[in-house]
């Protein structure tokens, strides 16, 4: 384990350690103390260590990430691992907005809550929030999977593209052409999958599915109060 | 029959027949009008200024002999590695999706014969256009279409869109008949859907969040390259005041004469300032926080001549931008076409339905067809042709000031043809000492 303090080193110093580790390091097990809320920690990775972040972040950390599993054990500011490429990243606390805001792959878990604009315009990336998720989550979202365990705010889904979502609890409204679908066998396996994968002991046969009704995707003049 | 005189018929200046035709195809379509291109109405531009030349007070440097600098550097602020131009003329961000395959590969070419930098557009980088483009510029906009860390690591310069200049406010739309198989697996999306990209970024709000946004790029970059910041002419003072606040190294600042691929043309038109408005309030805002020179500006919207760009880098530019113009000197709205122009029922020099995709000069287009009509080595030897022609001339008229190096060009070298103009620019009325809207004018 090689530790890394940000009381000490400089936020460049940290990065510039971690993003130097390449896909034969020997050193795969890192943890950065005193986070203090700094911002885009551990951000753009491309190899496949762990690093455990000991305390809360700011804006922005795990940014980009590739191939690295980020564990913070505390909560995240906004923008947690946005435009994630693949790696895992898990948030023990909550999230702030934006959480995976248009990860290309890799899983996202939040073991708390994360705010509004959760999986903005997600582009391939998994999010599986173990509570409740704010408004305009999944705002535009083109594809990927986000599951909520708990609730979601107003307008889930709003302008979705081909991303797949799935809510255990109540949807306080859904957004323009997001509907609700048909559970099926294979969705309900897909769930389960990503449910063990991020630590969830939820019944996947509790959720229901939501996606795209497919009636924005090419203006259409008679569409335009939709919006 | 009655031979009584009459008047000559008078068509309504309010309705003439422009706004005539706009009724009648709104009323039998219902629906917005959507184009490419810049704001097309006739507004104060570069024209309105003129240079006076050296005399008995200033004495000019030899056009064939004594040198005249052209090279300018962009990024000095934070970047490990500003990036080092040759000439003072960049070509504009357009994106593959908008622009054909050999369109982008041709503007890679030209700019680099011409030692200058390119930019990427909506919908990522291609490897074509990295491999043709010595210096590229990679946007960052608020779709992320592409976005990835490996060609973020490989630009030049990473440019954060904020806006342009002909839709400050507004985002785009690359509509379905041109999203081809290659652009909808980079964009992510399924083949032949409209494509929205958004008018705000998804992860950031306003400059204080922009600020961390920057360190994040710069950390993920190892603050090697610069980090721009493009914006369109809305409120160029304060905008400025913002991107320097944010961390930008250099600000990209947009008129609205400045193209886009599509948009609503009452967006174009009604939305965002002329370009020459822009210029001096934003100068002022770098001179105001002492960072003029330190944070470069890039001017761009309308740009067309070596004297457009000679009046730029006079009003206190670093250097300017162009698209429309390089788009053109790679053979849009060609003459020589004219006859498939009419078929499309435009004419050469007016054609700008570019989100249709049926461009006969194979720019603009996704059709394989039409797209291979553009051979990439002749259009990027006209581009580089054309900056060349242009550097010439900002170097004349640099010369006739006396300047040994056209980013001494200085407002005190400009007078205005009309009272807009002079108070835009902040130069004075030609013939007088008269600069409108300065203090202590009434």
């Amino acid at each position: 384990m090689q530790t890394l303090d940000l009381e000490k080193d400089t936020l460049r110093d940290v990065n510039a350690t971690l993003q130097s580790q390449g896909a034969q390091t020997n050193q795969t097990t890192w943890e950065i103390i005193n986070p203090k809320g700094a911002h885009a920690i551990a951000c753009g990775l491309d190899a496949g260590i762990e690093v455990t972040v000991k305390g809360s972040t700011g804006y922005y950390c795990a940014g980009m990430n590739k191939s690295a599993m980020v564990r913070v054990k505390g909560s995240v500011g906004p923008g947690v691992c946005e435009n994630m490429m693949s790696g895992k990243v898990v948030v023990e606390g909550d999230a702030s907005q934006y959480a995976g805001a248009t990860g290309h792959g890799g899983l996202l878990v939040i073991k708390g809550n994360a705010s509004s604009r959760c999986g903005i315009s997600m582009k391939g990336i998994d999010i599986v929030v173990h509570r409740n998720i704010g408004h305009m989550s999944a705002f535009m979202a083109q594809s990927g999977t986000l599951v909520v365990c708990g609730d979601a705010g107003d307008a889930l889904g709003d302008s979705i593209y081909e991303a797949q979502l799935f809510v255990r609890g109540s949807v306080k409204s859904l957004g323009a052409d997001c509907i609700e679908k048909e559970m099926r066998p294979e969705h309900i396996e897909k769930l389960a999958a990503l449910l063990a994968e991020a630590e969830s002991e939820a019944d996947p046969s509790e959720f229901r599915r939501y996606g795209s009704a497919r009636k924005l995707y090419n203006f259409d003049i008679d569409n335009a109060g939709a919006y | 029959m009655d031979q009584t005189p009459k008047t000559h018929p008078v068509k309504p200046w309010t309705f003439d027949d422009y706004t005539t035709s706009y009724i009648r195809r709104a009323a039998a379509t219902g629906i917005y009008d959507i184009r490419g291109g810049g704001s097309k109405r006739r507004v104060p531009h570069f024209d309105d200024l003129l240079f006076l030349g050296a005399s008995m007070s200033r004495y000019p440097l030899e056009g064939y002999r004594e040198a005249c600098g052209t090279g300018v550097t962009l990024g000095t602020r934070f970047a490990k590695n500003p990036i080092e131009l040759d000439i003072p003329i960049t070509i504009a961000g357009m994106s593959f999706g908008a622009l054909s395959g050999q369109a982008k590969e041709a503007l890679g070419r030209g700019a680099s014969a011409a030692g200058t930098s390119t930019t990427t557009g909506d919908g990522g980088m291609t490897p074509e256009e990295r491999g043709h483009s010595e210096k590229l510029v990679y946007q960052y906009l608020p779709s992320r279409y592409g976005m990835n860390p490996d060609d973020l690591r490989k630009a030049d310069a990473i440019e954060i869109v904020v806006g342009q200049g002909a839709k400050p406010g507004g985002g785009g739309m690359l509509l379905g008949q041109k999203i081809s198989d290659r652009v909808a697996e980079m964009r992510n999306l399924p083949k032949g859907i409209d494509q929205r990209s958004a008018c705000r970024h998804p992860d950031w709000t306003g400059p204080d969040d922009l600020e961390i946004k920057i360190l994040e790029l710069r950390e993920i970059t190892g603050w090697k390259v610069p980090i721009f910041i493009k914006v369109g002419g809305a409120r160029p003072y304060f905008d400025t005041t913002l991107a320097v606040k944010a961390g930008a190294d250099v600000v990209v600042l947009d008129g609205m004469q400045g193209g886009t691929a599509a948009t609503q043309d009452v967006f174009i038109e009604h939305v965002g300032q002329p370009t020459l408005a822009c210029i001096r309030p934003a100068v002022q805002a770098l001179q105001d926080l002492d960072m003029h020179r330190e944070v470069q500006l890039v001017v761009s919207g309308g740009v067309r001549t070596g004297a457009d760009v000679a009046k730029a880098l006079a009003l206190g530019a670093d250097a300017v931008s162009i698209g429309s113009a390089a788009l053109i000197a790679l053979g849009d709205n060609d003459p020589a076409l004219e006859e498939e122009y009419q078929k499309l029922g435009t004419t050469a020099g007016a054609y700008d339905d570019w989100h249709e995709g049926q461009d006969p000069a194979g720019i603009t287009t996704q059709d394989p067809v039409l797209a291979a009509r553009l051979d990439p080595l002749q259009a990027g030897r006209r581009l580089a042709n054309y900056l060349k022609v242009m550097t010439l001339e900002a170097q004349t008229i640099a010369r006739a000031n006396g300047k040994n190096h056209v980013l001494n060009l200085e407002p005190e070298d400009l007078c205005a043809l009309t009272i807009e103009a002079a108070a835009m620019a902040g130069v004075p009325l030609a013939g007088t000492d008269w600069i409108p809207g300065r203090k202590g004018d009434f």
